[in-house]
């Protein structure tokens, strides 16, 4: 315990290092992983480059709420795109915090700032199909309570969170024949089917204009505001006013709900990338080459990232899985518990494992190594035990009979002969990891997930593929590349 | 000089060997005979330390083998094993070296010790380079026996050296070894299924079944004054010629 207590200690100093990036002329900016996260964060990261006083790092697609708010906590960002109501309730826990100026005061003693509202309130609302709206005269929710029958289909946060549906339905005293929870793109077509009648949306979906449907008034104020804000470190504006100048300007008031409904629109529905949505909010001209170019240089760089997570890890898994797999046959009572306890850690999602690792590391390279060491650990641990265990007693005995001592026995004899099924083991773990490490990009850990993240965030089958295409490839080179690792690992009179 | 006195040896519920006594005198050949599962090998594992027994005593130049002495007991101990027990991951010579490598033995030393020994069973240095699975069983049981003397230690213990070789193979070998075992004047102890091996190498026999002796003696001794109808049963099954036709 108390040596597992030193290595998190550690790592956490390694990962407190890391931070801090806006002396070295970096700004980082993250969003969480949807469309209009994405777009806003995009447009701050070009106002930035524009700017010119500081290069740009972007971190897109953290997740929900918490990874997001955290990164930013933690010194992991610098910058991300954030709602009043978010921040009110969820974050700061003060529902009474209703103006930005109350928000940016609070966020101060966290050494945090905010602009102040881009202009829009992407609240919560609730929404019919136009015509369904139009025959049952329904325009406010009050009217939902004439209308029993109704049925309607919420995302789970919604259905759960007390600014949603519980205190909802209190407030205005409607109860419905059906209320289910359903996938949020799944409820679209649901709506549009007349599979069901009412859903929740965000009131600048890009959707909502194009598939006819109808917000219905909140009359009683039920939801809270939800006014886009810039949140950043205060660093920001202290070391690079001009940048934080320039963004109020570009960004505060220059948004309504109908402007974001058609940006989120060109994002999810004209299939235009963010960076494109973005340059045209901008009004600057972007070339599809320039595109093109800036998906090369992003590919090259989670190339590299994604290397990176999967040689540490596995290098990582192997430095304390081998050894472990060795004191397994040594203590045979604790070995079997050791084995067991390292199975069980393979039974937890790897995305859980993942999330699971926040509290303890925060969001970036460091949460994200250690889940996908201790996630490669299994079949390297097991691998060694199965190879050491699958050795001929006999060849032990002579051991000892021609004199050598444990360590030369382990070193001489046992590694050697166990070395195919170590082997095998390490090249499960590292193509495993290959897979496994696109989970990193939803806590902030990079790689090719990154582009799987942003895809299934704009529901772009396209960009999905370019960061899951590459990742098979790496894959298959991981196999070829170990196979030859083979020749030099395995003793040539073990080889067939 | 190694004793056994009054061993017993058990394997969970089955007695490997109940009150075996034997002694094996220095500069002597031996030869433990019987039928598979008669405890012969048990005893070569006892005296090599691997098995602890739960009854008696064995001893080696008078000292007892425990936990505490079988490290250093097993270093004037060479063994042979039936199919040459040699590691598959290291050449023939990387096998012979292995036990003085142990010791820290200087690399000229080693390769001087390995050229004498492979010129007295008859390996030359290109086959000494090959791996165990290029080897035929004859070649593999001679690398064995070379580890086995690598360090020339006092005793020599030999598990069916020949059991898993052809007739014809295994015949040349047997005169081989029993020139050896003369010339080296070791403390020899051969554990073997065969009666004409256990002739021809052993000055005495120790016939054993069920893990206990049956009778010790030269193999005159066997033939001409059996302990018992079982003894006589024994030679003869697997002796073509008659017994009474040898004699006369």
């Amino acid at each position: 315990m108390r040596r597992l207590g030193c290595i998190a200690v550690g790592l956490l100093a390694l990962h407190a290092t890391a931070g801090s990036a806006l002396a070295d002329g970096v700004i980082r900016v993250g969003s969480k992983s949807f469309t209009e996260s994405y777009i806003l964060a995009e447009i701050a990261a070009q106002v930035i480059e524009q700017t010119g006083e500081a290069r740009v790092e972007r971190q897109l697609g953290l997740g929900g709420t918490g990874l997001a708010y955290r990164a930013l906590a933690s010194d992991a960002i610098d910058l991300y795109p954030e709602y009043t109501g978010t921040l009110s309730h969820i974050i700061l826990k003060d529902p009474s915090l209703r103006t930005t100026e109350a928000i940016r005061a609070r966020l101060g003693s966290s050494g945090l700032t905010a602009s102040d509202s881009l202009g829009f309130n992407n609240t919560y609302a609730l929404a019919v199909r136009a015509d369904v709206g139009e025959r049952l005269g329904l325009r406010s929710i009050d009217d939902l309570a004439r209308h029993p029958t109704l049925t309607a289909a919420f995302s789970s946060g919604f259905l759960e969170r007390e600014d949603g549906w519980p205190g909802l339905s209190r407030r205005y005293g409607i109860s419905l024949a059906q209320v289910r929870v359903m996938e949020h793109a799944l409820t679209y077509r649901a709506i549009v089917s007349g599979e069901v009648d009412v859903m929740d949306v965000f009131s600048t979906d890009g959707q909502l204009e194009r598939l006819r449907l109808r917000i219905l008034r909140d009359d009683r104020g039920f939801f809270p505001d939800y006014w886009a804000v810039l949140v950043a470190r205060k660093e920001l504006p202290e070391k690079y006013p001009r940048t934080w100048a320039r963004l109020r300007e570009a960004l505060e008031g220059q948004l309504d709900e109908r402007r974001m409904q058609q940006l989120n629109a060109m994002a999810d529905l004209d299939g235009k990338s963010v960076p494109e949505v973005a340059a045209a909010f901008l009004g600057t001209e972007r070339s599809a080459g320039s595109d093109r170019r800036g998906l090369g240089r992003e590919l090259y760089a989670l190339t590299l990232d994604h290397l990176l997570l999967v040689l540490v890890s596995v290098v990582v898994a192997v430095v304390i899985g081998v050894p472990l797999g060795i004191a397994a046959t040594r203590f045979r009572k604790a070995g079997q518990v050791e084995l067991g306890t390292i199975g069980m850690l393979q039974t937890i999602p790897a995305l859980a494992l993942l999330v699971f690792m926040i509290p303890l590391f925060g969001i970036g390279k460091v949460p994200a190594l250690v889940a996908l060491s201790l996630y490669a650990l299994l079949p390297v641990v097991r691998s060694t035990y199965a190879g050491l265990m699958a050795i001929d007693g006999r060849l032990l005995e002579m051991a000892f009979v021609l004199g050598l001592g444990r360590l030369a026995r382990l070193v001489r004899i046992e590694i050697p002969l166990a070395s195919i099924g170590i082997m095998a083991g390490i090249k499960t773990a590292a193509v495993m990891t290959v897979g496994t490490a696109t989970l990193a990009a939803f806590i902030g850990g990079g790689g090719y997930g990154t582009l799987i993240v942003r895809g299934l965030a704009l529901d772009d089958t396209a960009t999905i593929l370019a960061g899951a295409a590459p990742a098979a490839a790496m894959a298959v080179i991981f196999h070829v590349a170990f196979e030859l690792l083979d020749r030099l690992a395995v003793p040539r009179g073990l080889r067939r | 000089m190694i004793e056994l006195r009054g061993v017993t040896k058990r394997f969970g519920d089955r007695v490997a060997l109940d009150d075996v006594s034997l002694e094996v005198a220095a500069g002597t050949v031996h030869v433990l005979l019987g039928s598979s599962g008669s405890g012969k090998s048990t005893v070569l594992r006892l005296i090599l330390g691997l098995l602890m027994p739960e009854a008696g005593d064995v001893l080696v130049d008078g000292t007892r083998v425990t936990e505490a002495t079988r490290t250093a007991l097993v270093r004037r101990m060479g063994y042979v094993v039936q199919d040459g027990g040699l590691y598959p991951h290291l050449t023939a010579y990387d096998n012979v070296a292995l036990p003085a490598r142990a010791q820290a033995w200087p690399a000229p030393r080693i390769r001087d010790r390995i050229t004498a020994l492979g010129a007295m069973v008859g390996l030359d240095a290109a086959m000494l380079a090959r791996y165990p699975r290029e080897l035929s069983g004859g070649q593999s049981q001679r690398v064995g026996l070379m580890r086995a003397l690598m360090l020339d230690p006092p005793f020599l213990l030999l598990d069916e050296p020949l059991g898993a070789l052809d007739p014809i193979v295994r015949a040349e070998l047997q005169t081989q070894l029993g020139a050896l075992f003369t010339t080296l004047g070791k403390t020899v102890v051969l554990v073997t299924h065969d009666i004409r091996e256990a002739v021809l190498l052993g000055a005495t026999i120790t016939l054993m079944t069920d893990g206990r002796v049956v009778q010790q003696g030269s193999f005159a001794d066997l033939v001409e004054r059996p302990a018992s109808p079982f003894v006589s049963r024994f030679l003869t099954a697997q002796t073509l010629v008659p017994m009474g036709a040898e004699k006369g």
